[in-house]
């Protein structure tokens, strides 16, 4: 073994000889884990710090002394029985964080300006100018504008950025009324203070950003916090790998290996990257990858895929692709172009903004026109009014009536268990009518389970061999055993089975052919185990892949709700049929392989339909892609989990129904947020074009039309 | 009145003062974990720190 550091290349150095590592650590459930581990670091020698965050579990460690030593905090880590990984920053997740700082200081900002302008505020809408004094007056105003110029520069930015950048692109969102709305108060109030009039909207004007920017804080919190929680499930790429150079062994990262590379791979150890077998023979689970469930014999020569499991014997493999080049080059291809395919999701909210903008916009110049032309006002003060108007209508409700209901729904999912990735993830979600569905590790648990229980000796003598392998059918006997084991020498023979000797008698757990009743009826079908005690008649254990807890009942409220169900999978025929007629699915598809699932897809789509895909594999990442909406379990493969819009944990198949519940729920108060607000500008407007508003009406409206919709928003939670 | 000469500049100090009380636990990451902050209180501890 050469005693080069694994994870020195993680380390970063920092100023005055110190060096850095980021860990991502898995198994953090509890507080006091924080200290557990927090404690175990910083009692290492030269150690500075050591801090976890419990919000992203990731260990920040400080130390001064070699790089090398990463490898002894993580072993040390290790040994307390989490998980620990190198972490680092995904370029999407670095500037998350960046953006995520910025918002704060921007919010902080407006908070601080509106706080300090409406003390002066205040002030102004309590008293007459007669008791206040013109001077006063005046300084009040010009200490709101040194206050609120720069505010609406540094902390309007969000806002002009995103509406600059739509439109460049001829198009127009909820941010150009807003940008345009701030701008023209700030702007208007400016001339009017120098002109010395009564009214400025400073006030107005930074309030609204500082509203605005509550909503757009909590809206990418709740996302941010949904993305990294589904990026920090286990990576494929992030493990190592046992690297053979000649006689020696050295261990690799899985994304540093090279084409040519021979690679040792353990029992029950992932097959790293795509190969083939130069030496060995072993039994291997495909089914993250085929979705097929039973265990595939290899020998020299047959390729692996990446992500399968080598289950039976230790096997040296050639590396036919790196690491990132592997996965089935078809399969990124056609995720691709699914993606690509993908029609652009218009928001609600910009729909609203695409209405919403021009009507405004036109009110506002029409009311300019009328007082100017008809009324024969000063044009200061027909602008003044037009500019009243854009700031009454500037959309405060509008602009939360979507971020606050998301972040509700989005942060109560987390809880239960549902991560939404994408922003427009929810209002999708809600116009689904077709739900196209994987079996193997969606409907199923994913792993087979003892069927036939052959009672007595027989279980517990099976239960005492099986538990020397790491097959999933010698897993699935132990499990469905409880209770002591006759403590065994055992075997494990090649492609056959495990044997052992047993009160003087020669015992086999294996194959049908090897030490199975070869006369009984052959169920090519079905997953089989046979216990052969010499001299007895052999016994048959049958296995099968059970659906998982609650499918029947989820997919029983799916159809309640009227939806076509589509089963596509890649498992045998009728492996699929008999959980297809268990369902009550008349639609379903065995076979499939990653192409034929697309091309499924495609014909559904051509047929108008908008496609709720439910995958864990390889081959349905395609489909996750390309769907309207789709969803992965967090037990899934990470390609699989990457192209999802939704994550969801735990064993159970509901949270799919919950997520879908819950958008639909969602949508419902999305709509009804933006009706208030439109109730709300239907009797503002007339006022403001009217000439009526004045600063302290337009903080009124605003606040109290903002406090309305979130707390529409707040129903939410009475169905969570 | 005129005791606004002072009034207000007091008021603005005060809001600088916690404006800049915020940039600097902004600088030093205090949001960046809410949850974990929220739990430490209920650690007791066991290494104190050295410094």
């Amino acid at each position: 073994m050469s005693s080069a550091s694994l994870y020195a290349p993680f380390v970063t150095a920092g100023e005055g000889g110190k060096n850095r590592l980021v860990l991502s650590i898995e198994g953090v459930h509890c507080p006091a884990c924080i200290q557990k581990i927090e404690s175990a670091i910083v009692t290492e020698p030269d150690v500075t710090e050591a801090r976890l965050n419990y919000t992203t579990k990731r260990l920040n460690i400080i130390w001064n002394g070699a790089a090398d030593r990463a490898d002894g905090f993580i072993a040390r880590i290790n040994g307390l029985g989490y998980k620990a990984r190198p972490f680092e920053a995904a370029k999407a997740e670095a500037t998350d964080s960046e953006y995520a700082k910025f918002l704060r200081l921007c919010l902080g900002v407006s908070g601080f300006a509106s706080g300090n302008i409406m003390l002066l505020s205040f002030a102004l809408w309590m008293t007459t100018t007669q008791q206040m004094g013109i001077m006063t007056r005046e300084l009040f105003h010009l200490i709101s504008a040194l206050i609120a110029v720069p505010t609406v520069f540094f902390s309007g930015r969000p806002f002009f950025r995103s509406a600059y950048a739509v439109l460049s692109k001829g198009r127009t969102n909820m941010d150009v009324p807003i940008s345009l709305g701030i701008l023209l108060a700030t702007g208007m109030s400016l001339f009017e203070m120098f002109r010395g009039a009564e009214h400025v909207f400073f006030d107005s004007a930074v309030m609204l950003i500082f509203f605005l920017l509550i909503g757009r804080y909590l809206d990418f919190l709740a996302l941010a916090n949904a993305r990294r929680a589904a990026g920090d499930l286990v990576s494929m790429m992030s493990g190592t790998a046992t690297v053979l150079e000649g006689d020696i062994q050295r261990p690799v990262l899985i994304r540093d290996l090279r084409e040519g590379m021979v690679v040792l791979v353990g029992v029950g150890e992932r097959i790293p990257a795509d190969a083939t077998v130069i030496d060995g023979a072993s039994d291997i689970d495909t089914s993250p990858v085929t979705g097929e469930s039973l265990p595939v014999h290899v020998k020299v020569g047959e390729a692996l895929y990446s992500g399968t499991i080598n289950m039976a014997a230790p096997l040296k493999i050639r590396i036919l692709r790196a690491a990132e080049n592997s996965l089935l080059a078809d399969v990124i291809r056609m995720m691709e172009k699914a993606e690509q395919g993908q029609a652009k999701y218009v928001r609600i909210a910009d729909r609203a903004a695409r209405m919403y903008t021009p009507v405004v916009h036109v009110l506002a110049a029409s009311t300019f026109v009328y007082w100017l032309l008809l009324a024969h006002l000063p044009w200061e003060q027909a602008l003044m009014i037009a500019v009243t108007v854009l700031i009454i209508t500037c959309p405060c409700a509008l602009g939360l009536a979507v971020p606050v209901v998301q972040m509700l729904a989005v942060g109560r999912l987390m809880k239960k268990g549902v991560m939404v990735k994408t922003g427009d993830a929810l209002e999708r979600l809600s116009g689904i009518d077709t739900v196209m569905l994987d079996k193997t590790g969606t409907l199923t648990v994913g792993e087979p389970r003892l069927l036939d229980n052959a009672a007595g000796t027989g279980l517990k003598l099976a239960a005492s061999l099986a538990a020397h392998s790491k097959h999933p059918l010698s897993r699935a006997i132990v499990h469905a055993y409880e209770g002591q084991l006759f403590p065994l020498s055992v075997n494990e023979v090649q492609g056959h089975g495990l044997e052992s000797v047993h009160e003087g008698k020669r015992v086999r757990l294996g194959s049908r052919a090897w030490c199975g009743d070869t006369s009984a009826p052959d169920s090519a079908d079905t997953l089989e185990l046979w216990l052969d005690v010499e001299g007895a008649a052999p016994i048959r254990f049958g296995f099968a892949d059970p659906l998982r807890a609650d499918t029947q009942s989820v997919i029983g409220s799916l159809k309640a709700n009227g939806f076509r169900i589509v089963l596509a999978s890649g498992d045998r025929e009728s492996a699929v049929r008999e959980v297809a007629s268990k369902l009550g699915i008349a639609e379903w598809h065995a076979g499939m392989k990653p192409a034929n699932k697309f091309a499924l897809l495609d014909t559904l789509k051509g047929q108008g339909r908008k496609v709720l895909m439910v995958g864990d594999g390889l081959n349905d990442a395609p489909v996750l892609a390309g769907a309207y909406v789709s969803a992965s379990p967090a037990s899934g493969l990470d390609i699989a989990r990457n192209a999802a819009d939704l994550v969801y944990t735990g064993d159970k198949f509901a949270p799919v129904l919950l997520a879908h519940k819950v958008a639909k729920f969602s949508q419902r108060l999305v709509v009804q947020n933006f009706a208030l607000a439109i109730l709300y500008n239907v009797f503002a407007v007339p006022m403001a074009m009217a000439g009526y508003v004045t600063p302290l009406v337009a903080a009124i409206a605003m606040s109290s039309s903002s406090v309305i919709v979130i707390a529409n928003a707040f129903r939410l939670r009475t169905i969570l | 009145m005129s005791v606004l000469i002072y009034m207000i500049p007091l008021a603005l100090l005060i809001g600088i003062g916690w404006l800049c009380a915020f940039l600097w636990s902004i600088r030093g990451g205090q949001y960046e974990d809410m949850e974990g902050a929220a739990n430490r209180i209920l650690l007791d501890d066991e290494n104190p720190p050295e410094n």
